[in-house]
């Protein structure tokens, strides 16, 4: 047993780690759960097994097949991201949807059907996934896709890996001219403004998210910028697509846990306020490379260390049209009051193109995304009150950022949760499912393992 | 090395490898014992740009084989200009004090089956007056300790030989590099606790292709090994005996 955390750094539990290799293997024996854990960029728990095991994807790493007439490209799901971006990009593909950092793992986009900037365009990750391979314990082996087993295809995509190991997956790419992007920011002064801006971007642009302000209060609350983007045509093309994949990133680390006093209601104020007007005078539109574009936050590797040993706790709820204006108006009030304000907080429009995955987060509406540094009980008590507001909203929290919601308001968020849990396969868990299903606690001594609280 | 033989082909440093080499373009001939995983590797290969990729599924310790294995690798590649000996075991040091089969068998794995394909594949690279062999030994061979002393006798045997080969084949303009990483967090040490001095395949690879590329002679990868090991191989040895090594 060793301890272990995952990108949010709480909590840390106690658990044994098996690293997988080869996908022909059948799954390693062990006593206790088990669960697939990827490059670990989920924030909570929902990627540990506290006092049990974790099955590390990073070995299932191989490439199997790129087709690039077609960008189709099937490879083990422990490969990541980044190596699909090296390999596509060259020859003119692009990943179909992608989340805010590409050290993620395919087997990790399916398990939590991530999603991007352009939800509203594409949807989710599990719509551009067209089969995988799930392995059970049981020692079977299912090929699932829309048409063959779909009902297993359903279950695992958004499954949380608790429906198997998904051992390698095959994933439509989409096409790109360019590896530039096209990108506007344009401010808003309030949560209005946003609204009015989202609804006239989403019709020319594949590519939109804001960033919010979450000090500003009164009448400019909810004030922030608006990046939008599309590639960009063959005619910027500046570099041959083939000699085109600059790795950018400053090689900024944060070595060391910062101690908490470098991050206080002063130097988040300050920084709030410097990003918001530095970003604002930059011009408009720009030409930006994919890569800082999508990841800006993976030039500066081990980020998540600035919030110091305690680490933080991330918020992702979505809120639907109907609710949304006072659901959020309220979520940004309270978090602006209440404790140590966010860093980074970022607001974007969910379109309605449904998810395979029965558990899937995304569904039209907003959705907002704070973190929080962890205070304890103060920070604690803040986050449950966005729980209810989000639940009293009928909108939902995103597992793969969660830590905290409880087994009611999962089972709220998660109408589809009966079915599923169905497909669960007996030998594995998590920590994040024992603690919003406290009934199905298969084993009781694995209560108490969390070695750290708030 | 465009046209490249890789023995051992599954083992985690090979892999590594494997991408590299795939990646600049070489085609390549892999050779190990599990058919399945031999084929994720060079679908993995075929993918990152490998122009043609083979394999074949046989165990090495099987020596009389080895004539017909390098025959039929420089059929499919049309020649060799390139060799990659990755496979090895690191065995059970205590296990081989019980017994002899279990030394014998990290010798023949580490050290005879790769002196039988060397022997194969140097003659021919002599004939041709090219090639480049490079050949993972490991500092272990640098000094015997009690701790795992026969892999260390196997390895150490093969850097002997390599220096001897080398000495050979230098007239012919082919060249032999031994490779002698330290620790390396593979599945072959996958119960070992890791600390700082842990290199991962992928830096091994790179050190490996580094020092193919410049036909170096022996190099120790990471670099540090070397300053290690030196200090190592000058203890005295009435003072080493005693140590607990
Ligand atoms: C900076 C940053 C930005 C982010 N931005 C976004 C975003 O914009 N949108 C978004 O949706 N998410 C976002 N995330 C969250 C992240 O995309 C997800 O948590 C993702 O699932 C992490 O993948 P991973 O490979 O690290 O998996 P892990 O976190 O290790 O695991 C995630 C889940 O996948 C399961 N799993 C992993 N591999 C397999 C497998 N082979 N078979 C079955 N199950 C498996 C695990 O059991 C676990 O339940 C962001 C995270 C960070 C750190």
């Amino acid at each position: 047993m060793s301890t272990s955390d995952s990108w949010g750094r709480f909590p840390r539990v106690e658990q044994q780690a098996r690293a997988l290799v080869w996908r022909s293997d059948a799954l390693p024996r062990v006593d206790g759960p088990v669960l697939p854990h990827g490059l670990g960029r989920s924030y909570g728990d929902s990627c540990l097994n506290g006092g049990g095991t974790v099955l590390l994807t990073a070995g299932l790493d191989r490439l199997i097949d790129f087709d690039p007439a077609t960008g189709v490209v099937r490879c083990e799901s422990g490969v990541s991201l980044d190596t699909l971006l090296r390999l596509a990009v060259p020859r003119g593909w692009f990943l179909p949807v992608t989340p805010g950092t590409k050290f993620v793992t395919v087997g990790g986009a399916i398990a939590n059907d991530v999603h991007g900037k352009n939800h509203h365009r594409a949807g989710t990750f599990g719509r551009h996934v067209r089969r995988f391979e799930l392995v059970r314990s049981d020692g079977s082996r299912r090929m699932c896709s829309p048409e063959e087993n779909a009902d297993w295809f359903g279950a695992t995509i958004g499954g949380l890996g608790l429906t198997g190991l998904v051992t390698w997956a095959e994933v439509q790419l989409t096409p790109i001219r360019n590896p530039f992007v096209v990108q506007e920011t344009v401010p808003f002064e309030n949560l209005d403004g946003f609204m009015r801006v989202s609804a006239e971007s989403e019709a020319d642009h594949d590519f939109t998210m804001s960033w919010v302000d979450c000090l500003a209060r009164g009448r400019k609350l909810g004030r922030g910028l608006f990046y939008r983007g599309n590639f960009a045509p063959t005619q910027f093309d500046r570099l041959p697509l083939a000699r085109s994949h600059l790795s950018h990133g400053s090689g900024l680390a944060v070595p060391v846990d910062l101690p908490g006093f470098c991050l206080n209601r002063l130097s988040v104020s300050a920084f709030n306020f410097l990003y918001y007007h530095r970003e604002r005078t930059k011009p408009s539109p720009r030409l930006v490379h994919y890569d800082p574009f999508f990841y800006p936050l993976d030039s500066v590797y081990g980020w998540n260390r600035i919030y110091g040993r305690r680490g933080f706790l991330q918020f992702q709820c979505v809120v639907p049209h109907a609710t949304a204006r006072d659901a959020l108006k309220e979520l940004l009030e309270r978090s602006a009051r209440g404790g140590l304000p966010s860093f980074l907080s970022v607001l974007k429009t969910f379109g309605d193109l449904p998810s395979p995955g029965w558990m899937s987060f995304p569904r039209p509406g907003y959705t907002l995304a704070l973190d929080f540094a962890n205070r304890g009980e103060k920070t604690w008590r803040l986050v449950e009150e966005l729980d209810r507001v989000t639940r009293e909203a009928g909108g939902a929290v995103y597992p793969a950022k969660d830590a905290r919601m409880s087994p009611e308001s999962f089972a709220a968020y998660f109408p589809q949760r009966e079915r599923f849990s169905a497909y669960i396969d007996p030998a594995f868990s998590s920590s994040f499912w024992r603690r919003v299903n406290p009934a199905s606690l298969p084993l009781p001594s694995l209560e108490g393992r969390q070695v750290s609280i708030p | 090395m465009k046209k490249v033989i890789v023995l051992g082909a599954t083992s985690a440093i090979a892999q590594a490898t494997v991408r590299l080499l795939a990646a600049r373009g070489a085609a390549l001939y892999l050779v190990g014992r599990n058919a399945a995983n031999l084929e994720a590797v060079a679908r993995d290969a075929t993918t990152r740009g490998a122009p043609k990729v083979e394999f074949r599924a046989l165990d090495l310790n099987d020596c009389e084989a080895h004539a017909s294995l390098v025959e039929r690798a420089w059929q499919a590649l049309g020649e060799l200009d390139g060799a990659v000996l990755a496979h090895g075991v690191l065995g059970d040091q205590a296990e081989s004090q019980r017994s002899w089969a279990a030394t014998e068998l990290v010798l023949r794995t580490n050290f005879l089956s790769a002196a039988s394909l060397l022997t194969e594949l140097a003659n021919r690279f002599e004939a041709q007056k090219a090639g480049t062999l490079v050949v993972i030994s490991s500092v272990a061979g640098d000094r015997g300790r009690q701790s795992n002393y026969v892999y260390g006798a196997s390895k150490g045997a093969l850097t002997v030989f390599l220096q001897g080969l080398r000495n050979r084949l230098a007239k012919s303009g082919v060249a032999v590099v031994t490779v002698k990483p330290g620790f390396v967090d593979t599945p072959m040490t996958a119960h070992v606790p890791k600390n700082k001095l842990f290199a991962s395949p992928e830096q091994v690879a790179r050190g490996l292709l580094k020092a193919a590329d410049g036909r170096k002679n022996e190099v120790y990868v990471p670099g540090f090994w070397a300053l290690i090991m030196l200090i190592i191989r000058s203890i005295p040895e009435p003072v080493f005996k005693r140590l607990k090594l």
